[in-house]
């Protein structure tokens, strides 16, 4: 075989690995943008509470199996189903807060660690009682729909997740730069003390932030369930993602949670691609861990 | 003049970013004396403090102990060498009784139980805290939690003890209760060095007063020197304070 | 030792291991050993736990970092290395030790503390558990099986009871441990190190070694309660060994029992265990199947309880209601 041929063929498998390598950035663009999304709500939570919502994890759980229970018994698409479930897990979000974890925890912060983490256990643990162990998805005439994108092929349930985060993610903005509550919560963040001396509720904008972070777990799972699996753990996989990014963006931004959710997704997607998927995770823990021990303030956050 | 003093800083400088806060700043500290830090608000007076105690490190400038450089050295091996601290905001073991608060500090000296908790047991009767020997230390007024930082820092046998603002948040017959407590400390032989915003105490107490001011030693001397210096009440009421205080004091004469 | 046993606080520590010795004449059933020696399991993990968190103040969420590193270490030292399991014990509680000492070495120089810890060690035993997953030497998913050869001589007992004795002694032995640390001079500094660290360090205390510390021995002490676990059941797989159920479990005794004390993983050990036979047995019968998970719930109901209505546990209820039960404290 000539030199040339060679180079040639050479050529032809760099050309195939790097379509590989393309797709899979892509698909890890898409799927980062909803775990942006679920991390949005994490560091909201915190940047307004300053407190780590454990219970984040099961909730999308549960957000997920709602979608699940209103795809089989009402027969309602995700995408529907998405302008129902929203105000709900606002709802609920607002009376958790509001009801179980302020009371019980009397203000500590190693007791909200621990209550929070009992609600996931009890979330979990419920849902396993009522649903097994086994794993579910719902079957929606889009579910396996591709988009062509260049040279690519993309999934439609994935980028419209896509654009929804963005879109929600945009709205989010817009309700804390522009709206009265939006300015209270920030209020409430910066100088708690200093907003209830003009006259703001905190606990009720504490209630009302862990609310729409709740929320947000309703339309991260709407967005998930056309292409994701769930079962009872599935909150698990997620829950560190979500503390990674929030750790890797900077604790309570929310820029920095749409960014490390973007890095996470890719960071998954091409660990997944080159070290085989059991392994895939691993670089996950390894960035949040090495962030931890290392840089905790994130990467985009000024240093301590 | 004497010999080496027992603490020496020289040229201790401390920035935070841009913002200098204690700026070139010395202070010896005589064996055996009670010796003030004063100076107003923002002066950096804390952070001076906390250079010392070993809680920060100065980004400039050296702190020598017996002769010895400890600018390096972590705050708990200066308690292991003979510098004790308190806390400005109180710091209590809140869920420890006001013996185990100081047994811990009595600990450094005396590895076993009974020797710890018998000299806490003393220390708390020097500091007038015998009737809360078994209270929980959560439950302290303020003025026995000031008392309590005290009695711990002591536990340690330190001899430097370093004071930080032990006055502030008593009421004045607190603070004539307290005075004494700080002599009898000085007199059982351990220095002090005291940092303090309550002028009038530091002037009964002190026998060298040094003060800052935005980050610099401004004067240095005995109460008295200090407090008619001219820097001084600049530095505490403003430019131009000075010139009308003697204006002042010049028509009330004439 | 001035004083007598009782006044010393160890004569509680001899009634209540006696009772626990002698109560295996009372029950001969295997299942009620199997549970008893699965409680005592248990126990020793969240003593381990409750020695870092109940005195040190350091919340992991992770124990089952060093549960698995016991459970993988005297498996794999037998299997991979054919090790005698009483030789690979101390050196399976060493690898649990030392990975307490790692892993609080990076956490602690980083000044990690309260929730940033918790997630840290949570995710110290993902990272193993999904390693342990996917590695050959561990035996992957399909985890690893200890040959069945019963022989003391081998860590494999004919009779139920010996497992039960020797469980038993260990968790014996670390009450006492743990009564002699609360009683001396690191039990203090560590207390201190949880109450407020600064205020510690000002006073002597060198608060990254009394942490290291405690980190190393509970890492020992749950690795211990992992060796018992694989020689017990002879199977383990990633989950069993590092997966979140041990971390929980070790965790929610001791706060259920009473945080920091003495007795209280002990006691919140058998409660917690207890209660879940109880509900899993109720619901059985009320619905006519097993329920997978309604014990765990319970749990999640009783950790939530807990921590607002009985910050001390169980034992500082008790300890609140009987005058007979004070004086006990540590």
């Amino acid at each position: 075989m000539g030199v040339r041929a060679r180079a040639i063929l050479s050529h032809g498998s760099m050309m195939l690995k790097f379509d590989i390598f393309l797709s899979a950035l892509a698909n890890g663009l898409l799927t980062g943008a909803v775990y942006a999304l679920i991390a949005l709500g994490l560091t909201l939570i915190y940047g307004v509470l300053h407190i780590i919502n454990f219970a984040h994890g099961a909730t999308l759980t549960l957000a997920m199996f709602a979608v699940f229970v209103a795809h089989q018994a009402f027969g309602l698409d995700p995408y529907i189903a998405v302008f129902i479930l929203t105000p709900l897990f606002f709802v609920l979000g607002y009376a958790l807060q509001r009801a179980v974890i302020t009371p019980a925890s009397h203000g500590d912060d190693g007791n909200i660690l621990l209550v929070t983490l009992g609600i996931s256990i009890i979330i979990e643990n419920a849902l396993l009682a009522i649903f097994r162990s086994d794993t579910r998805s719902i079957d929606v005439p889009y579910g396996f729909s591709v988009m062509e994108v260049g040279p690519l092929f993309l999934s439609t349930p994935k980028v419209i997740a896509f654009v929804a985060t963005l879109a929600v993610a945009g709205l989010l903005w817009l309700l804390l730069a522009r709206s009265d509550t939006g300015k209270a919560i920030r209020a409430v963040a910066k100088e708690k003390t200093g907003a209830a001396l003009c006259g703001i509720d905190v606990a009720h904008i504490y209630a009302v932030t862990f609310g729409i972070g709740t929320a947000c777990l309703a339309i991260a799972a709407c967005l998930l369930m056309p292409t994701f699996l769930v079962n009872p753990r599935v909150g698990n996989a997620f829950v560190l993602v979500a503390f990674t990014i929030v750790v890797l963006g900077g604790m309570g931004s929310i820029g920095g949670a749409l960014a490390g959710g973007l890095i996470i997704g890719v960071v998954e997607s091409l660990s997944g691609l080159y070290f085989g998927e059991s392994l895939g995770q691993i670089g996950i823990f390894l960035i949040f861990l090495v962030v931890l021990l290392f840089r905790p303030t994130g990467l985009f956050g000024a240093k301590a | 003049m004497s010999a080496t003093p027992l603490l020496r800083c020289t040229g201790i400088t401390k920035r935070f970013g841009g913002l200098v806060a204690v700026d070139d700043a010395s202070l010896d500290v005589e064996a055996g004396s009670i010796t003030g830090l004063i100076g107003p608000n923002g002066a950096g007076k804390t952070t001076f403090f906390t250079v010392i105690a070993g809680f920060a490190e100065p980004t400039a400038g050296a702190v020598t102990f017996r002769g010895r450089d400890i600018t390096a050295l972590p705050a708990h091996r200066r308690a292991e060498i003979g510098i004790a601290r308190t806390f400005q905001i109180v710091q209590p073991f809140a869920g420890l009784s006001v013996r185990e608060n100081i047994a811990v500090g009595a600990y450094l000296r005396h590895p076993g139980r009974e020797a710890a908790m018998a000299r806490a047991e003393d220390i708390a009767l020097r500091l007038g805290l015998g009737p809360m020997l078994d209270q929980s230390a959560g439950d302290l007024t303020v003025a026995g939690r000031k008392r309590l930082e005290m009695a711990r820092a002591l536990a340690t046998e330190p001899s430097l003890l370093l004071l930080d603002e032990v006055l502030a948040g008593l009421n004045p017959s607190e603070i004539r209760d307290m005075i004494p407590v700080v002599r009898a400390i000085r007199d059982s032989g351990v220095t002090i060095l005291i940092v303090e915003h309550v002028m009038q105490a530091v002037m009964q107490l002190c026998d060298t007063v040094a003060v800052l001011a935005q980050g610099r030693m401004i004067a240095k001397g005995r109460p008295s020197e200090v407090a008619s210096d001219p820097k001084v009440i600049e530095a505490y009421l403003g430019h131009g304070a000075a010139k009308r205080m003697q204006a002042q004091q010049g028509a009330s004469h004439a | 030792m001035k004083g007598g046993l009782f006044t010393s606080g160890y004569g509680p520590i001899l009634i209540v291991v006696v009772a626990l010795a002698v109560l295996p004449f009372g029950f001969s059933a295997n299942t009620t050993l199997n549970f008893l020696g699965f409680v005592l399991i248990v126990t020793l993990a969240a003593q381990g736990w409750n020695l870092l968190a109940g005195y040190g103040g350091q919340f992991s969420f992770g124990h089952a970092a060093f549960f698995g590193m016991g459970a993988y270490g005297i498996a794999l030292a037998q299997v991979r290395f054919g090790l005698n399991p009483w030789l690979a014990l101390p050196l399976a509680i060493a690898l649990g030790a030392l990975t307490g000492t790692i892993l609080g070495y990076l956490s602690f120089r980083a000044r990690l503390r309260g929730s940033y810890f918790a997630l840290v060690t949570l995710a110290f035993a993902e990272v193993f558990r999904i390693l342990a997953n996917a590695s050959t030497f561990t035996g992957g998913a399909a985890g690893v099986l200890i040959p069945l050869r019963i022989d003391a001589a081998n860590f494999q007992f004919a009779d139920k009871r010996s497992f039960y004795w020797l469980a038993l002694s260990f968790v014996a032995f670390v009450l006492l441990l743990t009564h002699w640390i609360a009683r001396s001079r690191f039990g203090a500094y560590l207390v201190a190190v949880r109450e407020n660290e600064d205020a510690a360090r000002a006073l002597g205390v060198d608060a990254l070694a009394v942490k290291l510390k405690a980190i190393t021995l509970s890492g020992g002490i749950t690795a211990a309660a992992g060796c018992l676990y694989a020689q017990k059941f002879l199977y383990i797989d990633a989950n069993l060994a590092f997966g979140p159920w041990i971390s929980v479990e070790a965790l929610l005794a001791p706060i259920i029992g009473g945080i920091g004390t003495v007795f209280g993983p002990l006691a919140g050990a058998v409660l917690l265990l207890g209660l879940g036979e109880i509900t899993k047995t109720f619901f059985t019968w009320l619905l006519g199947g097993a329920v997978p998970g309604i014990d765990l719930v319970v749990f999640g109901v009783l950790l939530i309880l807990c921590v607002a209505f009985a910050p001390r546990g169980v034992l500082g209820v008790l300890r609140r209601i009987l005058p007979a039960f004070r004086g006990g404290r540590a």
